[in-house]
């Protein structure tokens, strides 16, 4: 994780840079809500001119008289309310312009970071941690757009306090210095002010990701936790990790205890000096007592707007750090070359792989790999733990691009196809189950045009039909997050039946049985050697059985193709081939043998 | 199924907060001088209005301007203001410590919570929504408390103030200025429930956007594979959408609250300068008294607004709160009894005492298990897919209460061993081997904490992995990655046997913990165990019936039921569930 490291004031202006991109993006409703609050602002200052009239026009004459007309109370009160209802209305526009610019840019950018999620190639997804991608979609965009909220307020604020300072020069020059001395110094203050915050906020925002990240791990792996008996050892781990969040945060609250207090009593020194200036003004006679008041109320009104601008300050650092990492998603590199190629050919196909190297990083997991299956047949891939099955499955159907080498379907480079071509062609049912929180129909067809009855000719091959018709609502059943409802080997069915069922011409079955019990793994064999005809299979496979579906077998070991041929020929010159199938039957042999001596030494 | 928040959920707002306060006391702590320093600190808003009546009634009430009374008064005025300052300063420091010690106890106790509820509460959850609820439901809490939370108190203590200034100077206007307030304050509860309702569908909404992105993210292999993009895309963007939408009209109702609030400034304001202009007429208000009064309307007013403003934030809050206490209230249906027995040393026998286990009341999964499996033996549990095994190992393990019956270990009631004396002694291997993201040792070092890095390659070596370990490019310093991903599946399933192996448990159940890994490999592996495990208890539970062949005892589960059991010697010979799925186990692995 790498944040480019920026000092305060590069942040603000990064900060700056990303509201500007928000009014690029919503253009329109940005100045609805800029109108209003500039509507607002100017009915705010607006109020004061109604109150200073009213005391020097209505308050002060009726008083000198002793005796008040209605008419002109009663108008006195239409125009404070008159003046509220348009900067109700201001307040609306601003409000509502805010709230759904907002919310609108929140939800365009977590459909172009999960768009980008679903473009790009598995490797990027195996680099980055889920609780980091989660929080790129979530958390990251929430704070990249939290000074929306704010902003148009404070633009309006803006334009507030230029009006002001500008009809305080019309109004009285000596007042005006005081206003331009005290609003600028609170925008200062700000400015100070946010830069203090911001490393704290950014680490604030850091931390919080890391406590969730623990929590995330720790949930998963509960039932470790558990068996384990160590809740309190991650309990400790988590509460060091809100601890450090805790500090941080205290932290903040003296910055915030030291500044606060100060902004707050900017405005009010400033109505302080407005009045024993004022006083002397009125001495002198450049002012009435009206006006004084009038403009005294006016620093009383803005008191509380001018801190909008700081609202948005105070945001910029946490909306930058998450803009970034935003961004990281966005311009993401290695999105999968795809041509142009369609895959409108039927039948079996035929499968060629020539001298592919992968690398997980550093790590070459896969030393220049290459067999080929003639279409309709069917070939093992076996090998011990680690040797690297997984790993070329996945290539076989692209979920990744080998670093080296081709893997071609009827002579055709796999990565020469249009995107979403590859899925109608080959069907994988990878080693670990995942099933989505969804109906068991969904989970099967995931979204592709699969009629019911294919279905259940589906989970009927997986040998899947019996418990499926036995759930509460049958095909409809919500299966739930992760299918945790279902025991392993049903979910395991259910994934294999999602790559039957869509009649692939390649299906590649990546130990896909090995939560399954020997007779349910019996039948389900032999429907695949029912149905599979129209396919070219590639099955990883440990059990003999597996295997002697195979036409072939191709032996790896420590990532290189060590041998191919029939299950006989590589049991007879494959010692590392034959070590591994006919583990069971050397460790029953062993068995018979050793309980024969037990026997003996008993006996004797 | 039930579900974690249920007697949470129905908890009044008010309710909520005062639960709150009670399940972590640390909040309480010096709350009373906190809340007196926010008083003080308001004091300062006050002087304003008092500044102008002054200056107004005494300072320009002459011919000319008295400007020594203005002085004097607004120097005053200045004292005021930087005594509340000092204070504003103590209170922020103390709100926020005792606010954030609050919430780390809470966050704490909750974490803790989730891991002592029992699996099928862990599972019905949804695993996101628990992690919510320690971090995103508090970060919420403490951002209100920081903002929203401080201008609550801050404004409650401002309201009383101005309405004490207010009533010293004239109890009429007090009276017309609060009659201006009913309607506001009786509206806003209404509004307060319309919020409520509107942010619950938020957080709801959200709940479900983080899970569709979830599983975009979790699910990436299988959406490739299936080239499913455009239909996760499709349910992305329908969560995004009615989060956008639920959002607005959150939001819509928030801005108006906000806007009835201005009018009613305008009408106490309305209200005060006639009333205030008649009173003055008949001499029983002076007119520094009367602008005095328009000065602290605002004063007044603003609280109130301020409070409708962070309200919507105070019920994102509350409803984190509720959600975290809902953890917190959740009852441990499998408690650690206190004072729990101790499992006495040395080898374990574990007894099933006519035991029965539903997930679904009236479906029973297992069904009145009776049996006693001696201490020091090796037994195989074999059975169909879904039969029950690892139902019956959760039981065994006490990560589930049988709902009828009970188990006992070595004659003791598991219920009463205590957890620290269960989870050293008795161990299991779950199917899928999650490893935390850190090495292999430190994963192997979860098993027994403390053990150095030579016994971590020693139980290697003991368990004939050494081969394997070299494969890895830094042996035991090898990362495993995220939920150990950056190993195979068979890798992950070894190095959790190793973590298991170190912990040296004297009953350990192994469920299909090898199901990924080579035969040669898992032969080896078995063996190794085999001669290391002489005198403890061992339990697997294998599809690959090499297992059941070189255990001292079979059961055979068959729809719940344990229908066969005895050595594999005999019971391969007798006709039944056995035989039969040792015939298709022949059939495949020869
Ligand atoms: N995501 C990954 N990152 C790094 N290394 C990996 C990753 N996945 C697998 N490996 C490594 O690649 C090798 C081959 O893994 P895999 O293909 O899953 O083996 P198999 O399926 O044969 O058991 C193993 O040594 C494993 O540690
Ligand atoms: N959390 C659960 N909620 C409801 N039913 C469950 C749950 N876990 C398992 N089951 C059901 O209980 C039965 C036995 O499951 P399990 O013990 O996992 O079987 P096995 O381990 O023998 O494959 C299955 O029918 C399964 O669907
Ligand atoms: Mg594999
Ligand atoms: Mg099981």
């Amino acid at each position: 994780m790498t944040t480019p490291s920026r000092t305060p004031r590069q942040v603000i202006w990064r900060g700056l840079w990303i509201l500007w991109l928000s009014v690029k993006e919503e253009p329109r409703i940005f100045a609805i809500s800029a109108v209003g609050s500039a509507l607002f602002g100017g009915m705010t200052i607006a109020q004061a001119y109604v109150f200073g009239h009213i005391t020097g026009d209505v308050i002060e004459p009726a008083i000198k008289r002793g005796d008040a007309t209605t008419s002109s109370l009663l108008g006195a009160a239409l125009l404070v309310m008159g003046v509220a209802t348009l900067k109700v209305f201001g307040i609306l526009g601003r409000r509502l312009g805010a709230g759904i610019m907002q919310y609108r840019l929140q939800a365009t950018y977590r459909k172009r970071v999960t768009r980008r999620y679903l473009e790009l190639p598995l490797e990027w997804h195996q680099q980055h941690p889920t609780g980091e991608l989660l929080s790129n979609a979530n958390s990251d965009v929430e704070a990249t757009w939290y000074p929306i909220a704010p902003f148009p307020f404070a633009v309006g604020v803006v334009f507030m306090l230029i009006g002001t300072l500008t009809l305080l020069f019309f109004t009285d020059p000596v007042l005006a210095i005081v206003g331009s001395v005290i609003f600028p110094a609170i925008a200062v203050l700000t400015v100070v002010y946010s830069s203090k915050m911001s490393p704290l906020m950014t680490r604030a925002q850091q931390l919080r990701g890391e406590v969730s990240t623990i929590a995330h791990e720790s949930f998963d792996g509960a039932l470790v936790v558990k068996t384990l008996g160590r809740e309190q050892l991650e309990t400790d781990r988590f509460t060091a990790k809100s601890r450090e969040l805790r500090d941080t945060l205290v932290q903040v609250g003296r910055v915030r205890g030291l500044f606060d207090p100060i902004m707050e009593a900017l405005p009010v020194v400033g109505v302080l000096l407005v009045l024993v200036v004022g006083t002397s003004r009125v001495g002198s006679g450049h002012l009435d007592s009206a006006t004084l008041v009038r403009v005294a109320y006016l620093f009383t009104l803005l008191a509380f707007p001018v801190r909008a601008i700081g609202w948005v300050l105070n945001e910029l650092p946490r909306s930058v750090v998450g803009y970034d990492r935003v961004l990281r998603v966005l311009e993401a590199e290695g999105s999968q070359v795809f041509g142009t190629a369609t895959a409108d050919a039927s039948g079996p196909v035929a499968l060629d792989t020539r001298d592919v190297s992968f690398a997980y990083g550093e790590d070459q997991v896969l030393h220049s790999v290459s067999f080929d299956v003639a279409p309709g047949r069917t070939v093992a891939v076996v090998g011990p733990t680690g040797s690297g099955k997984s790993t070329l499955a996945s290539l076989l159907v692209r979920l990744v691009d080998p670093l080296s080498g081709v893997v071609e379907y009827d002579g055709t480079d796999v990565s020469a196809f249009a995107p979403g071509q590859l899925a109608t062609v080959a069907a994988l049912a990878p080693q670990t189950t995942f099933l989505f929180d969804d109906t068991v129909r969904g989970n099967v067809t995931l979204g592709a045009d699969i009629s019911d009855e294919q279905v259940w000719a589906a989970l009927r091959v997986a040998q899947a039909e019996g418990f499926v018709a036995a759930l509460p609502k049958s095909l409809d059943t919500v299966v739930g997050e992760r299918g945790t409802t279902l025991s392993g080997g049903q979910r395991q069915r259910l994934a294999l039946a999602r790559a039957v069922a869509r009649n692939p011409r390649l299906l590649v079955l990546d130990d896909a049985t090995s939560s399954v019990d020997p007779s349910v793994e019996q039948r389900i064999l032999a429907g695949l050697r029912g149905s599979a005809t129209a396919s070219t299979v590639v099955v990883v496979a440990y059990r003999r059985a597996t295997i002697s579906l195979a036409d072939e077998v191709v032996f790896v070991d420590e990532g290189r193709l060590v041998d191919r041929g029939s299950h006989e020929e590589l049991r007879e010159r494959c010692a590392g081939y034959r070590d591994l199938v006919t583990a069971y039957e050397r460790a029953e042999a062993e068995r018979i043998a050793e309980h024969a001596g037990d026997e003996k030494e008993t006996v004797r | 199924m039930t579900t974690v928040d249920v007697g949470a959920e129905q908890r009044s707002s008010f309710g909520t907060l005062a639960h709150g306060l009670k399940v972590a006391p640390e909040f309480r702590k010096g709350l009373r001088t906190t809340l007196l320093l926010a008083l003080l600190s308001t004091a300062g808003r006050v002087v304003v209005p008092l500044a102008v009546q002054q200056t107004i009634d005494h300072g320009l009430s002459k011919t000319t301007p008295d400007l020594p009374l203005v002085r004097l008064a607004c120097g005053l005025a200045l004292l005021a203001v930087v005594v509340t300052a000092v204070a504003n300063f103590f209170m922020n420091v103390r709100l926020y410590r005792t606010t954030e010690d609050g919430l780390l106890a809470l966050r704490s106790r909750a974490f803790r919570r989730v891991h002592d509820l029992s699996v099928l509460h862990q599972a019905a959850e949804r695993r996101g929504s628990l992690v919510s609820r320690v971090t995103g439901d508090v970060d919420t809490i403490s951002t209100f408390m920081q903002f929203g939370g401080l201008l609550i108190v801050v404004s409650v203590a401002q309201v009383v103030l101005a309405s004490a200034l207010m009533m010293w100077w004239s109890w009429q206007l007090t009276l017309a200025v609060y009659v201006c307030m009913l309607p506001l304050a009786l509206s806003l509860r209404v509004f307060q429930k319309r919020l409520q309702v509107a942010y619950s569908t938020v957080r709801t909404r959200i709940g479900e956007l983080l899970g569709a992105i979830s599983e975009s993210v979790v699910g990436a292999p299988v959406i490739r594979a299936y080239g499913a993009q455009a239909r996760t895309a499709q349910r992305i963007d329908d969560a995004v959408t009615s989060t956008r939408e639920a959002q607005t009209r959150a939001q819509r109702i928030s801005a108006t609250t906000f806007c009835s609030g201005e009018l009613t400034t305008a009408l106490a304001n309305s209200a005060v300068i006639g009333l205030g202009v008649l009173l003055a007429t008949h001499g029983q208000l002076t007119v520094g008294r009367l602008i005095g009064f328009l000065f602290l309307v605002t004063l007044f007013v603003q609280p109130v607004q301020i409070a409708t403003e962070v309200l919507n934030e105070a019920q994102n809050a509350i409803a984190g709160m509720r959600r975290v206490l809902g953890v917190l209230d959740t009852p441990t249906d499998i408690a650690d009894p206190a004072p729990g027995l101790v499992l006495p040393e040395g080898p374990v026998s574990v007894t099933f005492d006519h035991v029965s286990f539903a997930y679904v009341p009236g479906k029973d999964v297992l069904h009145d298990v009776d049996l006693t499996l001696a201490a020091q033996t090796r037994v195989a549990v074999v059975g169909e897919t879904g039969s029950g095994k690892t139902t019956f190992a959760k039981l065994l393990t006490r990560l589930m209460d049988p709902t009828q019956g009970r188990v006992l270990l070595s004659g003791l009631p598991l219920a009463q061993l205590s957890f620290a004396s269960l989870r050293q002694r008795v161990v299991m291997v779950p199917q899928d081997g999650f490893l935390f993201d850190t090495t292999v040792a430190g994963n192997v070092r979860y098993g027994k904490p403390g053990a150095s890095d030579d016994d971590i390659e020693l139980a290697f070596t003991e368990l004939g992995l050494l081969d394997w370990l070299e494969t890895l490019p830094d042996g035991i310093f090898s990362a495993v990655g995220e939920r150990g991903e950056s190993l195979s599946v068979g890798e992950r399933q070894l190095v959790a046997i190793a973590r298991a192996y170190v912990a040296d448990p004297d009953l350990l159940v192994l469920d299909e913990a090898t199901s990924a890994v080579d035969p040669a490999t898992e032969v080896r592996l078995a063996r190794a165990l085999d001669s290391l495990t002489r005198g403890r208890t061992t339990l697997t539970i294998a599809h690959r019936l090499s297992t059941a062949e070189a255990a001292d005892e079979v059961l055979v589960v068959d729809k719940g039921i344990v229908v066969q059991r005895g050595p594999h010697a005999s019971l391969v010979g007798t006709p039944g569930v056995y035989a039969d799925l040792h015939a298709s186990w022949v059939a495949q692995s020869r």
